[in-house]
């Protein structure tokens, strides 16, 4: 990818970023209620897309030299601590640790 | 600053301490892993300011790595960020009446600065609308200085950064199990997980994120129609 195109990417990514925060103030000016099916949109998308997500991070990791057993004792390692100390940060932190550790000494 | 400022502030402030730890902590891996992979610091610290959406700007670094595709950017951009459509709808009264700082109020809408401008209510003798102004432009800071200064830190750490981009997995998996365990319908989430393991085996790994996105909103879209119908009954 050329610096233009870079730069192109991340200013569709602003874009689509700033769409979602100014919109509802655009459509809907004064007191005026938002159809159902949106609301109920808002309120079960957040939980869909997380999952896509998790999904999207893994997608490449069946392919790769170990076929994802290092991504999969990472996340079962995150899964346990989290569980365990409910900490979001140290959960975040310790496992990507491991799993840097896990794919450079394998 | 004068006394109406300097009150709000002083307000706003306690609030996003717990949010500067965590924002620096993140901030920094992001800064930091756009560092490993090559970019230089204007990259993540303009990122970190104008996208100002964390999770979009760690699958960014993907889109970065990945072919020239703006339509696919923006399209990931909206869904990734949907939920902002809803937080601006429950902010529609709040920001009511905040002059020239309504812009930046909507503009710097992150989670973090909506969950505590949409719960915490200031102290009646301070200003609402600078209140809610600090405690989006203070998360702001705390988020594009950690950006910043982890990507200064990539410059000057040297050691096997092999695995780094992990943390975006890491990131996603605490905030799916945190999601998890704040819901007792856990539907929504399978959906997302279903619909898009889905589309990843018939798609590939290039190509599946549209559709994916697609079959969330039609599942969605037909189990409130079915919802709809049960009432209805």
């Amino acid at each position: 990818m050329t610096a233009i195109q870079s730069v192109l990417t991340i200013v569709a990514v602003i874009l689509g970023t700033m769409l979602t925060r100014f919109l509802p103030f655009l459509l809907f000016p004064e007191g005026k209620k938002p159809p159902a099916h949106i609301t109920y949109l808002g309120t079960v998308l957040p939980y869909a897309v997380i999952g896509l997500l998790v999904v999207y991070c893994l997608k490449d990791a069946v392919f790769t030299e170990f076929h994802g057993l290092p991504e999969g004792i990472a996340m079962v390692f995150i899964l346990i601590l989290h569980k365990w100390k409910k900490n979001t940060l140290l959960s975040i932190g310790m496992g990507t640790v491991l799993y840097m550790v896990l794919v450079q000494n394998l | 600053m004068d006394g109406k400022k300097r009150k709000a502030f002083q307000a706003a402030l306690p609030h996003t301490l717990p949010i500067c730890v965590g924002f620096l902590f993140l901030g920094m891996s992001y800064g930091f892993l756009m560092r490993s992979k090559g970019f230089s610091v204007i990259y993540p610290m303009l990122m970190s300011f104008f996208i100002f959406a964390g999770s979009m700007e760690f699958v960014t670094v993907n889109l970065l790595m990945a072919t020239f595709d703006p339509l696919h950017a923006f399209v990931l951009a909206l869904m990734v960020n949907a939920r902002h459509l809803f937080y601006g709808i429950s902010m529609l009264q709040k920001y009511k009446n905040t002059g020239w700082k309504k812009f930046y109020l909507i503009y710097g809408m992150c989670d973090e600065s909506f969950s505590i401008n949409c719960t915490v209510a200031p102290p009646p003798d301070v200003d609402k609308g600078w209140f809610m102004f600090f405690v989006t432009l203070l998360n702001q800071i705390y988020w594009v200085s950690g950006a910043t200064l982890g990507a200064l830190l990539g410059y000057v750490l040297r050691f096997d950064t092999t695995g780094i981009e992990f943390v975006m997995t890491a990131l996603f998996t605490v905030m799916f199990v945190n999601q998890w365990e704040e819901s007792e319908d856990h539907r929504p989430a399978l959906t997302g997980v279903i619909c898009s393991l889905l589309c990843l085996l018939i798609f590939g790994s290039d190509g599946f994120l549209l559709p994916a996105m697609l079959l969330i909103i039609v599942c969605f879209a037909v189990s409130r129609k079915k919802e709809d119908e049960e009432v209805c009954k």
